[in-house]
């Protein structure tokens, strides 16, 4: 794995309302805090949140985070067409991708920082595209290292109810099984 | 030990409202302050307080006044839609020197606007929103654990002052999420409600501390220009009343005063700041300093009474004032008229519902000051 | 207590605030004192009690009563009620409005009152005119009368105030007028009596602006009117218009409701 995480670390986690990318940011920040950084997490709200792009944003630091939102993001993770064409421009050289498969046909893979994974189809296979946003979650921080997997772990079961707990520990299994077939394609 | 938790601000709001004792909620909702009103919902009954959703804001801001007159400590929340139907509540609140909290926070408007989208833009509307002269603090945060804090230190000055008291906060602030030390009981001081003294002489409900109705004092509560028992006049008694609830607040600028200065001993530049626009403000300065540039942050919690001796007792060395507003240009009339020329004062104005960046604010420091350390 | 001795009606009333505002031939002053005698028969203690006013002559109510009074604003005087009592669930709140403060500015207060079912007494004083302002149209001025803001007649229909409240859903409802005094006072005891929201729609008169519009400003004529359009024995909805108790329905209580819940969530205690 390649990628070192900055301090502070930007994160922009983007998809379509109702794949939670809301939640994923409140569980990273929450990992994060575990791990004993500052965190902050800012989120676009309102109609958006339900239709369309929606967006959650998480920085991440050792030390006092003043300006509250994502200015480039360090990390980049989209779930979505829509989100694809609104959120993938806005990025600087080395920053770090993650795509499902199916956001666009473009070949827009570098094989060093942009990857695409089938996060969607991996939900639906896990059992509930309700769990898609624990495994690009779980997938996106075993390719960055964002947090520590424990915290991460349990800042995904502290979210779900006990009757879900073994969906979720499934659709993080399968989430960082996926991060395995990048791991092995970079360089 | 004290473990830190990942706190939204519309949830500090609620829970250091609770903390100050509030036991009072009417509210209507509306975005984006909805989440106080629902974390009241739910909190309130269980602790023995009371919530009700009332059938508009004007309600919600009646029966949190009727509530303090039941002796509790009573707030109301909001947005500007909702804030401007409160203002005759306001003012009712601010002649009758009635405790109480309104929190406002503020979204891109005018009207419905940008219901999403921050703004600084009610900051005239909480000082002089309602009609006639009138006695009102405003305050504001910037973080996630300044909300709370603040929303504390509302209650208190309610209380100290029996003025209302607005807190402005603002959509992006409201629904941000940081780690934040929640206090503990005790850490920050909560001043209780004054009871009248069971079997003591009955002393005026107005000109002193606040007495509830239904406690053995038989009096009257109006919105008329009225006297210490609370019945009408005119004329000179009705210029008292005026002078004396207005000099109550406006006489205590200094005591009521909440800020931040940094950097400012050896300043060229001043940044003047509140709210959510401090977060770039403070990345802006610490910035602009590590190039070696004289500039300072002075970061305003109390917006009203305006703390005009911070001016006045600006370091000769400044002579650049820089005032960024999420609105075309409200504080820095204030600032501009407590500098009373002795630098010169610039307004930095964001109104696409966006934050004001870092860059922006540092890029127009030194499009002014120069590159010169 | 039934009370009848101008000393008995004065221990109710801040003597050294009267006069009243009221002019002379005023119906008001007859509520008033339907209101003391039916509180005086409850023996409700004065310092039990809270009268909360709006803004016209009605609203003036709460200055000259010797109780807890509160004087608000114009429409909110329910919404400022709904506050004290909900926090002081023990006390009587008695609300006193004008037709312009309770289905005009206040009207979304007013329904949600009803619908709500709070333990108010709200005590409605229809003068068919805006008085104090100076004789100005109120959403109760019927058809053809003249006003300073329908000079040439109305042309809107009037609320019936009633009708609003039962089909708001109040579970007292009541209409009386200041040509019966006894009847008044008696529908006012039941009013206060009642666990809920309590409706009382006085019909009342004003000869200083209603009726010096309308071709008889004489007082006594007025009063007698109000005897002439209503009907006291059939409390249905007759061709006149009918006065007495048209509901008295307890439902569960707003108040009390909510007691019930902070008693199964564990909260009491605190209040």
């Amino acid at each position: 794995m390649t990628f070192v995480a900055r301090d502070p670390v930007q994160v922009r986690l983007t998809g379509t309302g109702g794949q939670g990318v809301i939640t994923a940011g409140i569980i990273l920040a929450e990992a994060a805090l575990m791990d004993g950084r500052n965190v902050v997490q800012t989120q676009s709200y309102g109609p958006e949140a339900r239709l369309g792009a929606s967006k959650s944003e998480v920085i991440i630091s050792s030390r006092k985070i003043a300006y509250p939102q994502v200015t480039v993001p360090d990390v980049l993770l989209c779930l979505s067409e829509d989100a694809f064409n609104k959120y993938f421009r806005d990025r600087h050289d080395d920053t770090f991708v993650l795509l499902d498969s199916n956001v666009t046909d473009e070949p827009v893979e570098d094989g060093r920082r942009v990857f695409k994974l089938p996060i969607v189809a991996t939900a639906l296979q896990v059992g509930h595209k309700v769990v898609v946003n624990v495994v690009a979650l779980a997938a996106l921080n075993a390719l960055t290292g964002l947090v520590s997997q424990a915290s991460l772990k349990e800042a995904v079961l502290r979210r779900v109810p006990a009757r879900f707990r073994e969906l979720n520990e499934a659709a993080f299994a399968a989430g960082e099984e996926l991060a395995t077939m990048v791991g092995e394609a970079i360089p | 030990m004290k473990t830190q938790q990942l706190m939204q601000g519309n949830e500090a709001c609620a829970f250091g409202a609770l903390y100050a004792g509030c036991n009072f909620y009417a509210g209507y909702p509306i975005t984006p302050s909805s989440e106080i009103m629902e974390i009241m919902a739910r909190e309130l009954p269980r602790r023995g307080g009371v919530f009700l959703q009332a059938e508009d804001e004007i309600a919600s801001i009646s029966a949190v006044i009727g509530a303090a007159w039941g002796g509790a400590r009573a707030m109301t929340a909001t947005s500007g839609p909702g804030f401007s139907l409160m203002q005759e509540g306001i003012g009712y609140a601010a002649i009758t020197e009635t405790p109480c909290v309104v929190v406002d926070s503020q979204r891109w408007g005018p009207s419905t606007g940008q219901p999403t989208k921050a703004a600084q833009g009610d900051v005239m509307q909480a000082i002089w929103g309602t009609h006639g002269d009138h006695p009102v603090i405003v305050l504001t945060a910037g973080h996630v654990r300044d909300v709370f804090e603040m929303t504390v230190a509302a209650f208190n000055l309610a209380e100290l002052y029996r003025v209302p008291v607005v807190l402005l906060l603002d959509e992006i602030l409201s629904h941000m999420r940081e780690n934040i030390f929640v206090p503990e009981p005790g850490e920050l001081e909560v001043i209780p409600r004054s009871r009248p003294v069971n079997g003591a002489k009955p002393v005026a409900p107005f000109g002193g501390p606040f007495i509830p109705l239904g406690y053995g004092v038989r009096f009257s509560v109006t919105g008329l220009a009225h006297d210490d028992w609370g019945f009408p006049v005119e004329g000179p008694p009705a210029e008292r009343l005026l002078r004396r609830i207005v000099e109550k607040v406006w006489s205590k600028a200094r005591e009521i005063a909440r800020y931040e200065a940094l950097y400012l001993d050896d300043a060229r530049a001043v940044v003047v700041c509140y709210g959510i626009v401090s977060r770039p403000a403070e990345s802006a300065v610490e910035a602009l300093r590590s190039e070696g540039l004289k500039v300072g942050l002075l970061t305003l919690k109390t917006l009203w009474p305006f703390p005009d001796f911070l001016f006045r007792e600006l370091p000769t060395t400044v002579e650049y004032v820089l005032v960024p507003e999420l609105n075309l240009g409200q504080l820095v009339r204030e600032v501009e008229r407590a500098v009373g020329g002795r630098a010169r004062v610039e307004h930095l104005g964001r109104v696409d519902g966006y934050l004001l960046t870092p860059e922006q604010i540092a890029g127009r420091v030194v499009e002014n000051l120069g590159r010169r350390v | 207590m039934l009370i009848h001795t101008a000393a008995e009606y004065d221990r109710y009333l801040r003597t050294q605030k009267l006069p009243t505002v009221w002019c002379p031939g005023c119906g008001n002053g007859i509520i008033l004192k339907a209101f003391i005698r039916a509180v005086a028969a409850l023996n409700l203690s004065q310092d039990e009690v809270v009268v909360v006013g709006g803004i016209g002559c009605s609203g003036r109510t709460p200055f000259f009563l010797d109780f807890n009074s509160v004087h608000t604003t114009h429409g909110r005087a329910l919404a400022f009620a709904t506050g004290i009592k909900l926090v002081r669930p023990e006390l009587t709140v008695a609300v006193v409005m004008g037709d312009g403060d309770s289905v005009a500015i206040g009207g979304n207060h007013f329904i949600h009152a009803c619908r709500r079912n709070i333990d108010l007494t709200a005590i409605i004083f229809n003068n068919m005119i805006y008085g104090q302002t100076g004789g100005q149209l109120a959403p109760t001025t019927l058809p053809g009368r003249r006003t300073t803001t329908s000079m040439w007649g109305n042309i809107e229909p009037p609320f019936d105030i009633v009708r609003l409240a039962l089909g708001a859903g109040a579970g007292f409802v009541a209409r009386g007028t200041v040509f019966d005094f006894e009847q008044l006072s008696e529908i006012l005891g039941q009013a206060l009596a009642f666990k809920g929201f309590a409706v009382v729609e006085v019909l009342t008169t004003c000869p200083t602006y209603f009726g010096r519009y309308n071709s008889n400003d004489d007082p006594y004529d007025m009063l007698h009117g109000l005897k002439d359009r209503t009907d006291p024995n059939e409390a249905t909805m007759a061709e006149k218009l009918p006065v007495g108790i048209f509901r008295n329905e307890p439902r569960p209580e707003y108040t009390e409701l909510y007691r019930q819940l902070v008693e199964k969530l564990g909260g009491g205690g605190q209040r």
